[in-house]
C-alpha cells in the first residue's frame, strides 16, 4: 500500500515561510506531480515528505501512520534526485544494493532484487561499471534502478529528467510510465515541465509560493482551470490573456487557448499585425500584435503561410473561453 | 601579435618562478652539498660541489653514532603523523557539522574555531606547561601531539568547511535514504570527495610540526622524547659547533618531509585534474 496524507503542512526557514498550510491526500497506485515555477517550494515540500527536511506544522501520514518523526530509511520511501545522486565511489550493482544491504537483507534475495531491477532499465551490461563510466542518461536509469530495488510505498522524483537532453527525456519519460504501469506504486514527481505534468500524471498538483492553487487530472486542469494562474501554467503555448472589456466580455481578462483562436486575412473579430511566425511542420504558431490586448498566439493545425507585418484578424472561439475577474478567479459562467 | 605577447608573458612568469624556486632551494642544496664535505672544505670553499678530495662523510658517521638519531626520528615522525591524523580527522568532523547542520549558533561556532589562525599558539606557552605539569605529560610525546593538533585544527577546519559545504546535498541524502549512518556519511562519501582539501591541510600542518624546535624545547627536552629538530642541538655547541654533523642532520631531517609531500601532492594534483576532466 501506498497512501499519502498532508495536513497543514508549512515550512518556515528561519523568518521565510516557504509552505503555507498545504492539504494533499495521494491514494495508493497514483501518479501525482507536483508543477509550479521556480522556487514555489515543490522540492522542499517533497523532501518534508521524504523526512529530508523537518516539517514547521502539520501532519505527514503514509498509510496512515503519523511519520513526522521518522527517519528517512524507515519510510519506506525511494527518491531519485535531479542530479542523480550515485555514490561515486561504488559500481552501478553496489549503488542499487546499498539500500537493501542496510537493512540486513538476505543475500540472494538482495541479488534477485538487483537483477530485476537491472532487466527492467536495460542496465545488465554496465553493472560493474562506476557512474563516472556511465552517460547521463544510463546515470539516470541507474538512480532510477535504486529507487525500485527498495520496494517502496512511495516513490519520489525530483526533477528527474531536466538533466538530459530533449531526446532522452523523452524516451525516459516513457520508461517512466511504463514502470508506474509494471509496478503499480504510488509516485510522487516534481517538474516545472508541465508536457511531464500533462503526459504522467494521474493527478496534478499546481503550486504557487508555497499554496496549492488547483489538484486535479491534467485534462481537468486544462478544460476547467480555477484561476488565472493555472489557466496559464498548464497547456503549451500559454493561454493568452485578452482585454475583456475591450472585446465587450465581463470581467477583466479573457482566456483563451492558442488553439481555440481562428485565424483570417479577411475579417474577423480582432484585427492585428503579424509580427512572427513559427513554422512547426505538424503545426504553425503566429503571434499576432493586437491593441489593446499585447502579443497574441495563434496556433493552427498543419503548414499556413503568413508575412510578417501583415495585416490579420483572429476571432476566439467564446465557448472555450474562460472569464477571469481582476483578483484572477474564475468567473462563474 | 597576439601569440607574440603571450609568449613574453608567460616566459617572464617562467623566469620569476624559477627564479624564486632558485632563491628557495638555494639554501637547502647547500646544506646537502656541505653535509658531504670535509670541515675544512666546508669553511674553504661552502659554495662548491663535493669532489673527489673534499668528499667525506663523517657527518653522517658522527650524527649515526654519536647521537641517539633514530630515536629523534622516530620522535619526530610520531609526533608528526599522530598530529596530522587528529588534525584532519577532527578538522574534517567540525567542518562537516558546521557544514552540514543547521543549528543555533553555527556562524559563531565557525568563527571561533577560526580565531586560533590570527592567534599564534605561543602565546600561551606558560599556560600549556602549566597545564602539562599538572596533567603529569610533561617529557612525553603525547604533550607534544596535544598541542600541535590544536595548533592545526583552526586552518583545517576553516579550509575544509568551505570544501565540505560543496559535496552535493543530493547524494547526501541519498545515503540518508539508503539508511547510512551519519558516521558512515561522512566517512565513505564526504571524507573521499574532499580528499584534494586534506592534501592540502596536511602538507601545511606537516611542515610546521617537524621544523618545529619551540615546543619540543619547552614541553619534551628529555632525551628519550627528543625530537630530530631538537635533537640536531647537541652539536651545536655555544663554543664548538660541530657543522659536518649538524649539517648532516639537517639534511636527513629533510627526507621525510619530501616523502610524505610527494604522497600529499599527488592526491592533490588527482583532485585537481579529476575536477577539470568532468
Ligand atoms: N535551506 C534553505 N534556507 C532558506 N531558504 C530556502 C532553503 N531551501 C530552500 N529555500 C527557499 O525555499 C523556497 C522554495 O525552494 P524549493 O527548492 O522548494 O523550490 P522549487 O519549487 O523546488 O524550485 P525549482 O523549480 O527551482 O527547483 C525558495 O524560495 C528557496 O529560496
Ligand atoms: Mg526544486
Amino acid at each position: 500500500m501506498g497512501n499519502l496524507t498532508l495536513h497543514g503542512i508549512c515550512k518556515s526557514f528561519g523568518a521565510v515561510d516557504v509552505i503555507h498550510d498545504v492539504d494533499l491526500e495521494v491514494r495508493h497506485g497514483e501518479f501525482c506531480v507536483f508543477v509550479g515555477p521556480s522556487g514555489c517550494g515543490k522540492s522542499t515540500l517533497l523532501r518534508m515528505i521524504a523526512g529530508l527536511e523537518d516539517i514547521t506544522a502539520g501532519e505527514v501520514r503514509i498509510d496512515g501512520a503519523l511519520v513526522n518523526t521518522v527517519p528517512p530509511s524507515k519510510r519506506e520511501i525511494a527518491m531519485v534526485f535531479q542530479s542523480y545522486a550515485l555514490y561515486p565511489h561504488l559500481n552501478v550493482r553496489d549503488n542499487m544494493a546499498l539500500g537493501l544491504k542496510q537493512a540486513r537483507f538476505p543475500r540472494a534475495e538482495i541479488d534477485a532484487a538487483v537483477r530485476r531491477a537491472a532487466k527492467m532499465l536495460d542496465l545488465d551490461p554496465y553493472l560493474s561499471r562506476r557512474p563516472a563510466e556511465l552517460s547521463g542518461g544510463q546515470r539516470q536509469r541507474v538512480a532510477i534502478g535504486r529507487a525500485i530495488v527498495r520496494k517502496p510505498k512511495l516513490f519520489l522524483f525530483d526533477e528527474p529528467l531536466s538533466n538530459l537532453d530533449a531526446a532522452l527525456r523523452v524516451q525516459t519519460r516513457i520508461e517512466i510510465a511504463n514502470l508506474h504501469r509494471e509496478l503499480g506504486a504510488t509516485i510522487i514527481y516534481v517538474t516545472h515541465d508541465q508536457v511531464e505534468a500533462m503526459t504522467l500524471a494521474d493527478r496534478i498538483v499546481v503550486l504557487r509560493d508555497g499554496r496549492i492553487e488547483q489538484v486535479g487530472a491534467p485534462m481537468e486542469l486544462y478544460r476547467n482551470p480555477a484561476n488565472e494562474f493555472v489557466a496559464g501554467f498548464i497547456g503549451s503555448p500559454r493561454m493568452n490573456f485578452l482585454d475583456a472589456p475591450a472585446l465587450g466580455q465581463p470581467g477583466k481578462s479573457l482566456g483563451i487557448r492558442p488553439e481555440h483562436l481562428s485565424f483570417s486575412r479577411d475579417g474577423g473579430q480582432i484585427e492585428g499585425r503579424v509580427s512572427h511566425v513559427e513554422q512547426l511542420g505538424g503545426e504553425t504558431l503566429i503571434y499576432l500584435h493586437a491593441d489593446p490586448h499585447g502579443l497574441v498566439t495563434v496556433r493552427l493545425f498543419g503548414e499556413h503561410a503568413a508575412e510578417v507585418d501583415e495585416r490579420a484578424f483572429i476571432t476566439p472561439d467564446m465557448a472555450r473561453a474562460f472569464h477571469f475577474g481582476a483578483d484572477g478567479q474564475r468567473l462563474a459562467a | 601579435m597576439s601569440a607574440r605577447v603571450s609568449i613574453l608573458r608567460s616566459s617572464a612568469a617562467h623566469a620569476i618562478l624559477i627564479a624564486y624556486t632558485v632563491i628557495a632551494l638555494y639554501p637547502v642544496l647547500l646544506i646537502v652539498i656541505n653535509s658531504m664535505k670535509s670541515r675544512r672544505a666546508i669553511f674553504n670553499e661552502p659554495l662548491a660541489f663535493p669532489t673527489p678530495e673534499t668528499f667525506d662523510l663523517v657527518g653522517f658517521h658522527t650524527v649515526f653514532e654519536q647521537s641517539d638519531f633514530f630515536l629523534y626520528f622516530q620522535n619526530s615522525l610520531i609526533v608528526t603523523l599522530a598530529s596530522l591524523f587528529f588534525v584532519l580527522l577532527f578538522g574534517a568532523m567540525a567542518a562537516f557539522a558546521l557544514a552540514e547542520y543547521r543549528f543555533r549558533g553555527n556562524l559563531l561556532m565557525g568563527l571561533y574555531l577560526a580565531l586560533g589562525i590570527m592567534i599564534p599558539i605561543r602565546l600561551g606557552t606558560v599556560a600549556i606547561l602549566e597545564i602539562m605539569v599538572a596533567a603529569n605529560l610533561v617529557n612525553t610525546l603525547t604533550a607534544l601531539v596535544l598541542v600541535y593538533t590544536a595548533q592545526g585544527l583552526p586552518l583545517a577546519v576553516f579550509i575544509l568547511t568551505e570544501f565540505m559545504r560543496q559535496v552535493s546535498d543530493d547524494l547526501k541524502n541519498a545515503a540518508r535514504i539508503d539508511g547510512l549512518s551519519e558516521y558512515r556519511i561522512f566517512f565513505t562519501i564526504s571524507l573521499p570527495l574532499v580528499r584534494p582539501a586534506l592534501a592540502t591541510v596536511a602538507v601545511f600542518t606537516m611542515i610546521p610540526i617537524w621544523n618545529d624546535l619551540w615546543f619540543p624545547l619547552i614541553l619534551a627536552p628529555s632525551d628519550a622524547t627528543k625530537t630530530l629538530t631538537l635533537g640536531s642541538q647537541v652539536f651545536l655547541g655555544q663554543y664548538v659547533t660541530n657543522w659536518n654533523a649538524v649539517l648532516a642532520a639537517l639534511s636527513l631531517a629533510i627526507l621525510p618531509v619530501v616523502v610524505l609531500y610527494l604522497i600529499f601532492s599527488r592526491q592533490l594534483i588527482r583532485g585537481i585534474t579529476r575536477g577539470a576532466v568532468k
